[in-house]
């Protein structure tokens, strides 16, 4: 059985009587949490009131939507590696949460969700803000409880802190009726767990699988390495780069795998996938071992799986059992932590024999084919805006969250992150909103790094009431707001698959030709709606820029500022993210132009 | 291909709920779901008919191994096992069929449970094929209702992998003692 960690942290006595709001905030104190994002409700009131009595021990911060609590949550879990903690009330706060229990659950983020419930009494009768959220979580969460009684608060929290955080990480949800908040008893913070079905600890490679993977590496002739949120997650990024050290493997990573290893190096492929670099494709078409680790072969990577490394040995290790072979079928499946095999790997692999042959061929096609745009362009594309600014701080180590759309594709492509934990995206459930308040999390647990949230304007506006968040409580994000009018990603699709008809996507007033696709590609002289007074109007700093000459100074000025600050980058709507895998295809149906 | 997956799951609320959203959310076909308490007050035990290749199998299983609450899971059809399936099932028994009917209950070693004048109750345990064949035989008379258990499965002798529930029974106790 798992222990909790935090045995010589300082507790109450547990003579006292409590209150079971008081004993959940107490277990989260002894759990090591500093901050919470929550937002109060009629049912989670004993539960703020609570949070009050340890101010000391734990941040509260109030998001401007239950939506940002969880993102917030998630920003600081991403960014940490920690969990995260976010609360809301029953009924609508508690499905305000669910979006980002869903996200945290498929990008395997360590979160626990608590909401508050009507009374227990009321429960099934359609009380004012009742909503069942365990049931309507259960699909969605790693693990979920419904708490009745207040002698189960501690044991509950400790076991959803120990679910989300080990094996393959994910959302517990803590449901709590607002009685059980209110009841009393004398807490056992060392509770017995309740957990006979789940297992602590992280399955082991055996040392017959890690030899086999030795063997597959010696006899290889085009070994790729396809690297992804799992290494991130184990921290196994350094154990990742000495295997390439040792062996000369080129790596492309999945969009959640960024910064797992340099992008800077020369053995980096870039991204792979729909809208990953030709050469990582390529180099995965034509691979005779694809080293999977950490990653899911998820369909915006695979494109057509059956396609998907049809000549290629594949490894494929997991930490989740139900991932190998649920997609691909892999020739060397092993269910184990990756740091472990990583580490007991480098400890015996050698380098195939005469690989400088491949090496040179994917470096060919990474010269031929590199991942570029219009530089000639008079205005500023999004591609440029996103180079500067990653030239511009790239020494700054800084953490960079990203909505959902052209502008994360752009981000994947042109900001080259050496180290993990410092891209966050919202990968598997893509969903759009994420980049404001995942950035307020991420610097919330880091006061004084630098925090940029690289935005579209569909994206920016579905979270945008959080810049109050932002200034309010001094969480100095900077927005680079990436503002083409539209919803790019699904009028890319439209220009591509569907004549460019408009439906929809056009986000200014219906009487402009944009919004029937006969706009001239520039968009009108001023944008809608005016950002940088809205960001005013909350307080925080902003600037519009229109020519690629004033780029470097308004960028230099945004990270100078003190306090959060929205940079309204007036972009082109008629630039596509290229190159693009169109879904179930393969590299070979690959769109460049 | 036809599997019998015994699994031995936490008896608290929801776990039904979330293995059944679980294997419809994901596509799986169940043809017969049993559940059912254990000798543990704190285990329940789930018992699945699944039809599909070894691919799916292994999904389903690893997918049901995944649930927290899913504290251990079987497939038993491998293994040497007995499988049962109850079943209560309403015959009209018009003037004149009654014995007829009577003795196709004898050879299949059903009960008559209910008599009225115009139908039989009839209770019948066994295999999948025996009950269905014992329904085809009915079919004749008129079946006016018909009840199934779904299929439990238990493994012979003292072969492991049944799920013995002795060392699960420790590790699963009370959470709170009053």
């Amino acid at each position: 059985m798992g222990k909790s960690k935090t045995k010589n942290k300082p507790r109450k006595s547990s003579e006292e009587i409590t209150s079971g709001a008081d004993i959940l905030v107490q277990s989260l104190v002894q759990l090591g949490v500093k901050i919470i994002f929550a937002y109060p409700g009629g049912a989670s009131m004993p539960l703020h009131q609570a949070l009050t009595r340890f101010r000391d021990q734990i941040r509260t911060i109030l998001p401007r939507h239950e939506q940002g609590c969880g993102f917030a949550a998630q920003g600081l879990a991403r960014s940490t590696g920690q969990i995260g903690v976010c609360m809301a009330t029953s009924g609508p706060g508690a499905t305000n949460l669910v979006t980002t229990i869903a996200d945290a659950k498929l990008d395997s983020v360590p979160m626990i969700a608590i909401t508050g419930q009507v009374h227990a009494a009321s429960i099934g009768s359609d009380a004012f803000q009742e909503t069942p959220i365990v049931e309507v979580c259960r699909g969605i969460t790693k693990h979920h409880y419904l708490v009745t009684d207040v002698q189960d608060i501690a044991r509950v929290v400790k076991e959803a802190y120990l679910v989300a955080t080990t094996g393959r990480p994910g959302p517990v949800l803590i449901d709590i009726p607002k009685n059980v908040q209110l009841d009393s008893c004398v807490p056992d913070y060392d509770a017995k767990l309740n957990l006979p079905g789940y297992r602590f600890e992280s399955p082991q490679a055996k040392p017959e699988q890690i030899n086999q993977i030795a063997a597959a590496i010696k006899r290889a002739k085009r070994p790729v390495i396809y690297a992804g949120g799992g290494i991130v997650i184990a921290e196994a990024s350094a154990a990742l780069r000495t295997l390439v050290q040792k062996t000369g493997i080129p790596v492309t990573t999945t969009l959640m795998g960024l910064g797992a290893f340099p992008g800077t190096d020369r053995l980096s492929l870039d991204m792979l996938g729909m809208h990953g670099s030709v050469y990582s494709n390529l180099a995965v078409d034509q691979a005779d071992l694809l080293l999977a680790l950490g990653v899911r072969f998820d369909d915006r990577v695979t494109g057509k799986v059956e396609e998907f490394c049809k000549h290629g040995k594949i490894v494929h290790v997991d930490i989740d059992a139900s991932e190998l072979n649920k997609n691909k079928a892999a020739h060397i499946p092993v269910c184990s932590d990756v740091r472990q095999v990583l580490e007991e790997l480098n400890q015996i692999v050698e380098p195939p024999e005469n690989l400088s042959e491949w090496v040179d061929q994917c470096l060919q096609w990474k010269a031929e084919d590199p991942l570029t745009y219009d530089r000639q362009y008079s205005g500023i594309t999004q591609q440029s805006a996103i180079e500067t600014l990653w030239k511009l701080t790239r020494e700054m180590d800084p953490v960079v969250a990203v909505g959902v759309g052209q502008h994360q594709m752009w981000t994947a492509q042109f900001y080259k992150f050496d180290q993990p934990r410092r891209l966050l995206s919202s990968s598997g459930l893509g969903t759009m909103g994420f980049g404001l308040p995942t950035a307020m999390g991420a610097q919330a647990a880091f006061p004084d790094r630098l925090v940029i949230d690289i935005d579209g304007d569909g994206s920016f506006q579905m979270n945008i009431q959080e810049l109050g968040t932002c200034y309010c409580e001094k969480l100095p994000v900077k927005i680079m707001l990436l503002n083409n009018q539209h919803l790019g990603m699904v009028m890319q699709w439209e220009d591509r698959f569907m004549q460019g008809n408009r439906a929809h996507t056009y986000l200014g007033p219906i009487d402009h030709p944009e919004a029937v696709g006969q706009g001239d590609g520039q968009g009108p002289a001023e944008r809608y709606p005016k950002f940088v007074e809205i960001a005013k109007g909350y307080g925080c700093g902003g600037s519009q820029v229109k020519k690629q000459a004033d780029l470097e100074a308004a960028l230099k000025e945004m990270i100078a500022y003190d306090g959060p600050y929205l940079l309204d980058v007036e972009v082109p709507y008629q630039e596509h993210v290229l190159p693009m895998i169109p879904g179930g295809h393969t590299v070979r149906d690959m769109i460049r132009k | 291909m036809r599997h019998v997956l015994s699994a031995l799951v936490q008896n608290v609320p929801g776990v039904l709920s979330h293995v059944a959203g679980m294997l419809a959310s994901r596509g799986y076909n169940i043809d017969s779901l049993a559940v059912g308490t254990t000798e543990s007050p704190y285990l329940s035990r789930m018992t699945f008919v699944v039809v599909g290749d070894d691919h799916v199998l292994e999904q389903v299983r690893k997918q049901l191994e995944k649930i927290v609450t899913v504290v251990r899971v079987d497939d038993i059809s491998a293994k040497e096992h007995v499988e049962r399936d109850l079943m209560l099932i309403k015959v009209k028994a018009a003037e004149g069929k009654r014995s007829e009917i009577r003795e196709l209950c004898d050879i299949f070693r059903a009960r008559i449970v209910d008599v009225s004048p115009n139908n039989l109750m009839i209770e019948i345990a066994g295999q999948e094929r025996k009950v269905e064949a014992f329904i085809d035989l009915m079919r004749p008379f008129g079946i006016l209702e018909l009840a199934r258990t779904g299929r439990i499965a238990m493994v012979r002798g003292l072969q492991r992998g049944n799920g013995d529930t002795g060392s699960i029974q420790r590790a699963a106790s009370a959470p709170t003692a009053k």
